[in-house]
C-alpha cells in the first residue's frame, strides 16, 4: 500500500509527460483556431495573409480531434499502467517509439494542412484529395498508437502471468479494452487510407470507390468517441472515488459497462451514414438498434457514479434523500472538474439519442447542431475529466504538488469552461434547428432572409469561442505552473479501492478470447452484408479532385 | 454478480424505454414509411448526363400531374444546375404551389454535396455514382433557402439557391 501514496517512477514519468506536452500546445493552437472560426462566422472578421476559413477548421479539426485526444489519452494509459501493473524498460522503450511516431505524423499532416495543401477537413472525405504526405502522416499516427496498444496488451499479459489466479487491476483492464476497441476500429480507416486514399492520392489508381471509403471511415468513426469517452470513464468509476474519499460502487459492474462498450461501439458507423444513397435502410435501422445497445452500459454507469455518491456521503454521517450530496468536495477542482462534465454529458447523452434517431437525423443531419452535440460530449464531458485528471496527472509526473492557487485556479477556470460552452454549444444547437449548416465559412446565402436569422446566433458563438479562449489560456497557465513552479512533493496518484466483502468478480469478465469473439461476430452481422451489397453495386468510382480546395 | 435492487429498478425502466423507443422507430420506418433516404440506383459519376434524368432540358422542375412535381438537380462545386429558364439564363429560383408533393431528385458530378432546404426535413448527401431522392409535401409557403451542408472546396458557403413555396 506504500505504492498508493507515491508517485511513478522517473522514466514511467517523463514518458507520459512527453504525451502531456503535446496534447497542450495542441489544445493552444487548436483552440486558436476554433476562436478565430467563431470569429469569422460573425461576419465582421476576415482572416489574414489569405488564410482560408476551411484550412484552419481542418487544423482545429484534426490537432483537437485526432491529436490532443490520442496523445492525451495514450499519456494517461501509459500511467495507468505503469502504476497498476508496471512497464519494464523495454516496453518503455517501445513507448517512446509510439509517441515519436505518432509525432512525426502529426507534424507531416501539419506541415500539409499548413501550406494549403490538405484543407479536406479532419474527416478527408473523398474525391476531395489532400497531398499523399498528409494521409502518410496520418497512417504514422495510427501506427504509432498500436504500438502504444500492443505495449499495453504486453503490460498486462506479463502482470497475468506472473500473478497466475488473480484479477487484473480494474484500471488496466479498462485501458486494454479501450485499445482493443481502438485497434480494432482503426484497422476500418487504416484500409481505407492504405488500400484506397494513398494509392489514389500518389495517383497510382485512377478511381476511388466513395462509400466503400466512407464507410470504412465511419466503421472507425463512432468508436473514435468511445475511445474518448473510456478514459474520462476510467476516472470517473476508479478514480473519482478515491478523491470523494470513498470506494468502487462494484468492480463488476464497472468491468461488465466496458466490455458492452467494447462490444457495442464497433458496428454502429451507419448511423453516421444515414441520409447517404447506396445503403438498404434495413440495414441502417439495425445499426441504429445496435447504436442504442450503448444506452445499457451508460445507464450503469449513471448509477454507479450517484451510488458512489451516496454511499460514501452515508458513510461520513450525512443523511435526507439528498443531504449526502453536501460531503462532496465541491472546492476540489480533481472533483469539480470531472463532476461538471458527468452533468454536460445529460444534455449532450440526450442530443446524441436525436442524432442516431433513424429518421430524426434528418432534421439536424450537418446542421451547427451536431457540432454543438459533440462540443458537448468531446469538448465539454470529456475535456473536463481530462483536465480534472491533469490536476493530479501533471503534479504526479513533475513531482510537485497541487497548490492551494492551482486548485482555485482550476476552478474558474472549470467555470469559465461551462459559461463559454453554454453559449457556444447552447447557439449552436439552436442555429442548428433553425437550419444553419456546420463547416461553412460566414455566408449571406444570396440575402436569404432565413440566413439572416442565423447570425445573432453566430455571434452567440463568438461571444462562447471568446471565453472558451479564456479558458484555455488559463488551462495553459496551470499546465506550466504545475510542470515548472509548484512545490515539491509527493502528489497522490488517486486509485480507489473496491469496497470489502463483496462477492468476487466473475471470471469470466476477463475472458477476452469470448468478449473479442463476440465483438467480432456482431461486428460480421452488422458489416457483411451491407458491405458486401455496397461493393457488388458500386458504381464507377471518382478520379480525385484537388481545385475544389485551393490546389490545382 | 450481485445487482442492488434498486439497480435492476433503474435498468430495466431504462431499458424498457429504449424498447419502446426503438419500436416506435421501426414502425415510422418500415409501417408509416418515414424512411431516411437511401435511394440504391447508381450512375457513372463522370457522365450523369447519360442518366435520362440529368440530361439538361430535364433538369429543374419537372410537372407530373396537378400538384405533384419532380425536381431534377445536378449539383457541382460549387452550384445547384437546375437548368435554363426561357431566356436562358440559369435558373436559381424554384417555385412551387403549396401542399404540392415533390420528389427531389439529385447527384453530383464531382464531389461530394449536401443537399437541405432549411426550415424543411429535406436533407440528404449527394455522392458521386449515386442518385439521392427524397419525396416530401411542402406545405408551408415561404422563402426557402438550398444550401450545401457538406464540405465541398473553398466556395461551399456560396453553394445555394431558392425555393418559393407559393400559395395559389
Amino acid at each position: 500500500m506504500i505504492a498508493e501514496k507515491t508517485g511513478l517512477s522517473k522514466p514511467d514519468s517523463k514518458l507520459a509527460m512527453a504525451f502531456m506536452w503535446v496534447t497542450f500546445i495542441s489544445l493552444l493552437i487548436g483552440g486558436l483556431m476554433g476562436l478565430l472560426q467563431t470569429l469569422v462566422r460573425t461576419g465582421n472578421f476576415t482572416l489574414p495573409f489569405g488564410i482560408g476559413y476551411y484550412q484552419i477548421l481542418t487544423v482545429h479539426g484534426v490537432i483537437l480531434g485526432l491529436v490532443l485526444t490520442t496523445f492525451f489519452i495514450i499519456g494517461f494509459q501509459f500511467a495507468l499502467m505503469a502504476k497498476t501493473v508496471g512497464m519494464t524498460s523495454k516496453q518503455r522503450k517501445y513507448g517512446w517509439a509510439s509517441f515519436w511516431v505518432m509525432l512525426i505524423g502529426t507534424t507531416a499532416s501539419a506541415i500539409m494542412i499548413l501550406l494549403g495543401k490538405a484543407s479536406v477537413l479532419y474527416t478527408f472525405y473523398a474525391p476531395l484529395k489532400a497531398h499523399p504526405i498528409f494521409y502518410f502522416g496520418l497512417t504514422l499516427v495510427i501506427v504509432g498508437s498500436w504500438i502504444a496498444c500492443f505495449v499495453n496488451f504486453r503490460q498486462l499479459y506479463k502482470w497475468k502471468k506472473e500473478h497466475p489466479g488473480e484479477h487484473s487491476p480494474l484500471l488496466a483492464f479498462m485501458v486494454v479494452i479501450n485499445m482493443l476497441m481502438w485497434f480494432i476500429c482503426t484497422l476500418g480507416v487504416a484500409a481505407t487510407v492504405l488500400i484506397q486514399f494513398i494509392p489514389w492520392s500518389l495517383g497510382l489508381d485512377g478511381e476511388i470507390n466513395i462509400l466503400v471509403s466512407r464507410t470504412l471511415f465511419w466503421y472507425f468513426g463512432h468508436p473514435l468517441v468511445y475511445f474518448w469517452l473510456l478514459p474520462a470513464y476510467m476516472a470517473w468509476y476508479a478514480i473519482l472515488p478515491k478523491i470523494i474519499g470513498g470506494k468502487i460502487f462494484s468492480d463488476s459492474l464497472a468491468r461488465l459497462a466496458f466490455i458492452l462498450f467494447l462490444i457495442f461501439s464497433i458496428p454502429v458507423g451507419f448511423h453516421h451514414q444515414l441520409l447517404e444513397p447506396g445503403i438498404d435502410p434495413m440495414w441502417k435501422y439495425i445499426q441504429v438498434v445496435l447504436t442504442f445497445a450503448v444506452v445499457i452500459p451508460s445507464l450503469l454507469t449513471a448509477f454507479s457514479m450517484f451510488a458512489t455518491f451516496e454511499i460514501t456521503g452515508r458513510q461520513k454521517g450525512y443523511t435526507g434523500l439528498f443531504g449526502w450530496l453536501r460531503h462532496l468536495p465541491w472546492k476540489d477542482v480533481r472533483f469539480f472538474a470531472p463532476f461538471m462534465g458527468m452533468v454536460a454529458f445529460i444534455p449532450a447523452g440526450a442530443g446524441g439519442i436525436i442524432n442516431a434517431s433513424n429518421q430524426m437525423n434528418q432534421v439536424v443531419h450537418n446542421t451547427i447542431w451536431v457540432t454543438g452535440h459533440f462540443h458537448l460530449t468531446l469538448a465539454t464531458t470529456v475535456i473536463l475529466t481530462f483536465f480534472g485528471i491533469s490536476y493530479w496527472l501533471v503534479p504526479v509526473l513533475t513531482g510537485r504538488k497541487i497548490d492551494k492557487k492551482i486548485n482555485t485556479l482550476g476552478m474558474t477556470q472549470t467555470i469559465v469552461w461551462l459559461v463559454g460552452m453554454f453559449f457556444m454549444s447552447g447557439s449552436m444547437h439552436l442555429a442548428g434547428l433553425l437550419g444553419a449548416p456546420r463547416r461553412s465559412a460566414f455566408s449571406e446565402y444570396q440575402g436569404s432572409a432565413q440566413a439572416a436569422e442565423w447570425i445573432g446566433y453566430q455571434y452567440g458563438q463568438a461571444i462562447g469561442g471568446s471565453i472558451l479562449f479564456i479558458g484555455i489560456l488559463i488551462m495553459l497557465y496551470n499546465f506550466f505552473y504545475m510542470t515548472f513552479k509548484a512545490p515539491k512533493g509527493v502528489e497522490e496518484f488517486p486509485i480507489a479501492a473496491s469496497p470489502t466483502g463483496t462477492e468476487p468478480t466473475p471470471l469470466v469478465l476477463e475472458n477476452w478470447r469470448l468478449w473479442i469473439g463476440i465483438t467480432v461476430v456482431l461486428i460480421g452481422f452488422a458489416y457483411t452484408i451491407p458491405f458486401v451489397d455496397i461493393i457488388q453495386n458500386s458504381p464507377p468510382g471518382s478520379p480525385p479532385f484537388e481545385w475544389p480546395i485551393g490546389n490545382n | 454478480m450481485h445487482l442492488h435492487k434498486y439497480e435492476k429498478i433503474w435498468m430495466a425502466s431504462g431499458v424498457g424505454t429504449l424498447l419502446i423507443f426503438l419500436i416506435v422507430l421501426g414502425i415510422g420506418a418500415f409501417y408509416q414509411g418515414t424512411q431516411p433516404p437511401s435511394c440504391m440506383v447508381t450512375l457513372d459519376p463522370t457522365n450523369v448526363q447519360a442518366h435520362e434524368a440529368f440530361k439538361e432540358d430535364n433538369l429543374g422542375l419537372q410537372k407530373l400531374g396537378e400538384k405533384e412535381y419532380t425536381l431534377n438537380v445536378l449539383a457541382s462545386a460549387f452550384n445547384y444546375d437546375f437548368g435554363k429558364d426561357e431566356e436562358g439564363n440559369p435558373i436559381r429560383t424554384i417555385r412551387i404551389p403549396a401542399g404540392s408533393k415533390v420528389m427531389f431528385q439529385a447527384t453530383t458530378k464531382d464531389v461530394i454535396h449536401g443537399f437541405q432546404i432549411a426550415g424543411t426535413n429535406v436533407n440528404m448527401m449527394l455522392e458521386p455514382g449515386y442518385i439521392s431522392t427524397l419525396e416530401t409535401t411542402l406545405d408551408n409557403p415561404g422563402t426557402y433557402t438550398l444550401i450545401c451542408n457538406e464540405y465541398c472546396g473553398t466556395g461551399h458557403h456560396l453553394m445555394t439557391a431558392t425555393v418559393e413555396v407559393y400559395e395559389e
